[in-house]
């Protein structure tokens, strides 16, 4: 197990009577890509601006590197922000944006050309040291933004939506060239987005918050295929949410209709969730699978066909690559380890918590 | 709405109008005495008067004077700018208040407030003497005229610096931090630099009404101190040399010219 760098002990932040964050607890481990995820006000930013030193905990503790800075001043904290809208200096020309921090620290002007030398290669944007801002693209200005941040040498870089304003194409760029500078560096990266495929892409770890509180953590490939909770499951990709009837181990009942699964330690005859993702649910001819279904609207998608079937009163969704034209019956099958089974909410408040507000 | 010429043409000719009429008119009359004599030649001698000793000093005491009331105005409008700006509480409105409401009054009146408060049995001195502190001769000294000037143009200096403090974005401010920059280096290298255009317009709009001002330097500065806008208007309203005085307008202007070429300049490098 790697070092825990930063913790955040028993953090609560409200803004006038908002509460933001309930005693929040998070470690992060050095050297990891840790994403926190969650739609718009879920408290991600806050938790990063707290981290950052820009916004002050009403209670708890920021644990860095076994120090307590909850009520250290950000410049005088070992990390650097990546901010939303770059923030860059305008005034400043991009290889006096990079130098700021240094000149600041009073380095030597050798050491500074250097490392704007060095930080421009880093991010690709050789020769443009004399540009100004204001006559850079967006993708562009977050480079400088990020290569402004690292050539501090920070242990940790807090990423606030950086890749928020750009257009797709160059933010799928931007996602693996983030990977890059992560391996490249070898330093913390703290990553805060609304875009689960944006996380799912980077992260070491991912962090999935609603309304305050973390609903679960893990690393991307448990988070999607094991969602804890229906939250977590709409939230990271698409999928079919059903209410369902543990019959008993490896036993669920689905809309009337037994299913094998792979899950335990549910209890006999309790009530459920489950989870199944679209493209992990099979059309077989009518007869082979093991609930009879029609097929009743059909969407190209480009890599697959999205497909919604009627079955057993439910609208499941469906992604597949052979098509069933609309009309077709056919059945639904599904390989046991697909199904993923969660507890219902205990109460109305936890399910408040947890089903993000349509 | 008024896309084709002949439709913009019409629509801006009352401006036009006006420009000519109050605006070039007048400065061509200026140039035309300011560079001839009573019979109409030619000459330079009412600009070269310039040099006389009273009209340099005339001229220099202005300059000193404007010089020191930008900087007041400046000092003091700067810190209000970020404080209203950094605290975006209902900022608006507190500026029409605090600093457009006294600009309804009459400027001449405002002034002349002025004179009540600093003469030598006037308000400031009185208090001063019921406390038995000792009395201030403000009245009819520079320092008067300075007072003047700082209060009539203050408000000047506040909005355009305002206004560009506002402008700037509290991330940027934070990246500045986050760098590890303290209060002041944020102050000095990011915030100062990006509200430069505020502060040369805020100092252009001080710096010249300052300069060329002779209803203050009157009422303030009684009749002993004479500013070059005093000298000027005294050209025209006693002795009647519209030459002379027209001759020193145009060395004034020369001043003003320099002044909006610097700002000119500076805004050419924000693009």
């Amino acid at each position: 197990m790697k070092k825990e760098l930063i913790q955040l002990q028993h953090i609560s932040k409200s803004f006038g009577g908002n509460q933001v964050l309930d005693d929040l607890n998070l470690s992060i481990h050095e050297n990891s890509f840790v994403t926190l995820l969650g739609p718009s006000g879920c408290g991600k930013t806050t938790i990063l601006r707290i981290i950052g030193g820009f916004e002050h905990p009403d209670e708890g503790k920021v644990i860095f590197d076994g120090q307590d800075i909850t009520g250290m001043a950000p410049n005088k904290r070992q990390l650097n922000t990546v901010f939303q809208k770059y923030a860059l200096f305008t005034h400043m020309d991009v290889a006096e944006n990079i130098a700021f921090g240094l000149k600041i620290k009073n380095k030597p002007s050798s050491y500074i050309k250097d490392k704007i030398k060095y930080a421009l290669k880093l991010v690709n944007l050789e020769g443009f040291e004399h540009r100004m801002p204001n006559s850079l693209s967006g993708g562009q200005q977050q480079r400088v933004a990020i290569a402004r941040a690292i050539v501090n040498e920070p242990k940790v870089l807090l990423l606030d939506e950086p890749l928020g304003a750009l257009d797709l194409k160059l933010r799928q760029d931007m996602q693996y060239e983030l990977i890059r500078l992560k391996n490249e560096l070898g330093i913390t990266f703290v990553y805060v987005t609304h875009d689960q495929e944006e996380a799912l892409t980077m992260s070491d770890h991912i962090v999935v918050m609603n309304q305050g509180y973390i609903q679960q953590e893990g690393s991307p490939e448990k988070i999607y295929n094991e969602p804890e909770n229906a939250f977590v499951a709409d939230f990271i990709g698409d999928s079919n949410i059903i209410h369902a009837t543990m019959v008993r181990d490896k036993l669920v009942n689905i809309l009337g209709t037994n299913f094998e699964c792979v899950d335990t330690g549910f209890g006999e005859n309790n009530p459920v969730d489950v989870v199944i993702r679209p493209e992990d649910i099979e059309l077989v001819p009518r007869g082979k699978g093991t609930l009879p279904a029609v097929v009743t609207g059909v969407i190209f998608k480009g890599v697959h066909y999205e497909m919604d079937v009627e079955a057993g009163g439910y609208e499941w969704l469906v992604h597949s690559t052979r098509l069933n034209e609309v009309g077709s019956e056919v059945d639904i099958s599904v390989d046991p380890f697909n199904i993923q089974v969660m507890n219902k909410p205990e109460s109305e408040d936890e399910e408040a918590l947890s089903v993000e507000d349509a | 709405m008024f896309s084709n010429r002949k439709t913009s043409v019409i629509m801006s000719s009352p401006y036009l109008a006006w420009a000519l009429i109050f605006i070039i008119v007048p400065i061509g009359m200026i140039f035309y005495y300011g560079l001839t004599d009573t019979t109409g030649a030619f000459t330079f001698k009412n600009i070269a008067a310039i040099a006389q000793p009273e009209h340099a000093k005339a001229l220099w005491l202005a300059v000193e004077l404007a010089v020191i009331s930008t900087l007041i105005c400046f000092l003091l409008a700067y810190p209000l700018g970020m404080i209203l700006a950094r605290n975006k509480m209902s900022s608006e409105g507190i500026l029409t208040t605090l600093i457009i409401l006294p600009m309804w009054m009459n400027f001449l009146l405002r002034t002349l407030s002025w004179v009540t408060l600093l003469e030598n049995r006037g308000v400031l001195n009185s208090i001063l003497g019921a406390l038995h502190l000792p009395q201030l001769h403000i009245i009819n000294t520079p320092a008067a005229i300075v007072v003047g000037m700082v209060y009539d143009f203050l408000p000047f200096m506040i909005l355009p610096i305002y206004n560009s403090l506002a402008k700037i974005d509290d991330e940027v401010i934070n990246a500045a931090q986050d760098l590890g920059a303290n209060k002041f280096q944020t102050l000095w290298r990011v915030i100062l630099p990006l509200s430069a255009p505020g502060i040369i317009s805020g100092v252009t709009m001080v710096f010249i009404p300052s300069l060329t001002t002779f209803a203050i330097s009157s009422m303030l500065g009684g009749s002993k101190i004479l500013l070059i806008g005093n000298v000027i208007e005294q050209e025209f309203t006693l002795t009647y040399d519209w030459h002379l005085g027209s001759g020193l307008s145009l060395i004034l202007m020369i001043f003003i010219v320099i002044n909006m070429v610097v700002s000119m300049l500076s805004d050419q490098k924000e693009d």
